[in-house]
């Protein structure tokens, strides 16, 4: 039986990778004066932080989660709320949010173990739909309206993050950070034991490791950086509301990453792009959006289950 | 006290949703080793069917509860041999994915068509009306679903654990290659499998369309519940899966009068218990 990820190349060098993180670095960091509407692309790297966080759990851990909405939604919620109501400074609303979502992939996660494969994907689905139903019914959600209106701030008491540009190189800045964070996490020795968790889990055993504990960490570090992209969109979009906890969230990111290459460092990012793309400009076609998404869904499984960069990395022998 | 009685049965009518929609996804889970996350689209399907052949073919609805599950099984063996099959040997979780999708693009385009608003199904002539039990009213066509779901149940049970062909399929799921070289055709019997459960969730949306009317995302939402259903009852058993639904429903509807703001969630919540104290499910064995 093959696994889902297929196991990249051994070569231990990771100087394509940084080539490749360099020119993604430069490319983002002069976006804004290429014209491209910045808003857009700030949009697109918080989904991209929120896949390549989803990529660490499936693609190194084995594990599918089909109710990382949850993450992204609660962080949202908590820092909304903390920016709005309580008018904390925006780095102490972010932090407050990653800690919720972090709060909450414990509490989740010591549920969701218990079972693997087929039923842990179904048991996260189950939680976040649980989830989704308390906050259409407490209070300070707002229900279906949601928190809008959220201000920026000013981040540290003195950047104004009210400035399009201020707030672009900030959300590059977060994105490019936890990047490196999640490619140090993969690379680390934690890592490498969660890999070999994924490859066999019996031999892992056997070896000392206490393999639940790995893939509750790698549970609640992904569930954590799936929460820094939740806070991040509602500074962007200034706005939290139940789009971003409900199911149909769980499974773009999914897409996002089956797209662009299960267990690849780029391939999160990539499949994140071309999807904020297609939604943003077939937005006119309604619903065939919806087809489209699952039309490539079934594409990818049938076709390229590596996906873009798994298929490009595997064709030139390299790890991407 | 009308009203308790009035969501017991709500209840029992849910349950009989969850437990042919449960009992499709384990006979399939047990041949594929999928978990077919287009139930809940093709559930939709099965009452879409159902008013199709009332508005262009004038066929009724008991011509309905006969061909709709035949026509949504022809239409899952036709999704089996063209796609799920490619997939033997692959990681389960691509099933899942898979599925996904083809939930999706059903969904998708039937609200394209159909909007996200309900299209009525009128009650059949002969099971209108209700019937006073003292106690309470009951509606001839709520009791005739649960009586009616009880009765498939059983007899789907009583196919796959008391006949012939059903020990071939529990055979063929402990051991599909052992199964083969006795001269059993093994995939043609996977291909029917995936067409009798997916059978079996078109008669349930058969069944609902009179009463939730019939809208493109009535099984969106429902086949979540359903998931936490199984992760519960677990797929080790067909009982197993009938009895955890019908309960199931039944507790939902009485958190419905005694806790009404839990409704949503009771199921949810049951889930989070039962795998705190049983991992494996009540019923399921350890995979």
């Amino acid at each position: 039986m093959t696994s889902i990820t297929a196991s990249t190349n051994p070569a231990n060098n990771t100087r394509d990778e940084s080539i490749v993180f360099i020119i993604m670095a430069v490319v983002l960091a002069i976006v804004p004066f290429t014209g491209l509407y910045p808003y857009f692309v700030m949009q697109a790297l918080c989904f991209a932080l929120f896949a390549c966080a989803f990529n660490l759990l499936i693609g190194y851990g084995g594990l599918l989660s089909f109710g990382h909405a949850m993450f992204l939604g609660t962080a949202g919620y908590v820092t909304a709320h903390a920016l709005k109501v309580w008018g904390f400074e925006p780095a102490l609303g972010i932090l407050l949010g990653v800690a919720a979502s972090a709060a909450l992939a414990v509490l989740t996660g010591l549920i969701a173990i218990r079972r693997q494969g087929i039923y842990f994907a179904m048991i996260t689905l189950a939680l976040s739909q649980l989830l989704y139903f308390i906050y259409l019914q407490t209070p300070f959600t707002h229900g279906e309206d949601g928190i809008q209106g959220v201000p920026q701030g000013r981040l540290f008491g003195f950047i104004d993050l009210s400035r399009p540009l201020t707030l672009y190189y900030f959300v590059l800045i977060v994105f490019l950070l936890a990047f490196l964070l999640i490619f140090r996490i993969i690379n680390s020795p934690f890592g490498e034991i969660l890999k070999s968790i994924r490859e066999n889990e019996q031999r892992a055993i056997s070896l000392g490791y206490r393999a639940d504990q790995y893939k509750l960490m790698a549970y609640i570090l992904s569930g954590a950086l799936a929460g820094l992209a939740g806070s991040m969109k509602v500074l962007v979009a200034q706005n939290a509301g139940l789009t971003d906890v409900h199911w149909s969230m769980s499974g773009e990111v999914v897409l996002m990453t089956l797209l662009g290459g299960l267990g690849t460092i780029f391939g999160p990012i990539v499949g994140a792009f071309i999807i904020i793309t297609m939604q943003q400009y077939l937005a006119q076609f309604g619903q065939w959006v919806i087809v489209m998404q699952g039309a490539i869904f079934v594409i990818c499984v049938l076709t390229f289950r590596r996906g873009i960069v798994g298929e490009i990395a595997h064709y030139f022998k390299r790890s991407l | 006290m009308q009203a308790l009685y009035a969501q017991l049965l709500v209840g029992l009518i849910n349950g009989s949703f969850y437990a042919l929609l449960s009992l499709g996804l384990a006979v399939i889970f047990g041949m594929l080793n999928i978990i077919n996350f287009a139930h809940g689209a093709l559930y939709m399907m099965g009452a879409f069917v159902a008013y199709f052949f009332l508005e262009y073919a004038g066929l009724g609805y008991w011509w309905s509860l006969l061909l709709a599950p035949i026509v949504i099984g022809l239409f899952g063996i036709v999704l089996e041999r063209t796609m799920l099959h490619r997939l033997q040997g692959l990681d389960h979780l691509y099933g899942l994915l898979l599925t996904f999708g083809l939930a999706l693009i059903i969904q998708g385009l039937f609200q394209n068509y159909f909007g996200s608003s309900g299209l009525p199904y009128a009650i059949p002539e002969q099971l209108r009306g209700g019937i006073n039990l003292g106690f309470m009213f009951l509606p001839i066509y709520r009791g005739w679903v649960v009586i009616f779901s009880i009765i498939v149940c059983f007899a789907t049970w009583f196919l796959i654990e008391r006949t012939r062909l059903g020990a071939y399929l529990r055979a063929a799921t402990e051991n599909p290659t052992l199964v083969q070289a006795f001269g059993i055709n093994v995939p043609r019997m996977i291909t029917l499998t995936y067409g009798l459960g997916v059978g079996l969730a078109a008669l349930a949306g058969v069944l609902s369309a009179p009463i939730n009317q019939v809208r493109p995302l009535m099984g969106a939402d429902l086949i979540i519940v359903v998931f936490a259903v199984v992760v519960i009852g677990g797929m080790g058993s067909i009982m197993g899966s009938i009895i955890t639904g019908f309960a199931l429903g039944v507790i939902e509807g009485l958190t419905k009068y005694f806790y009404p703001e839990a409704s949503n969630t009771v199921v949810f919540v049951l889930m989070v218990l039962v795998l705190l104290v049983k991992p494996t499910g009540l019923t399921g064995r350890a995979n």
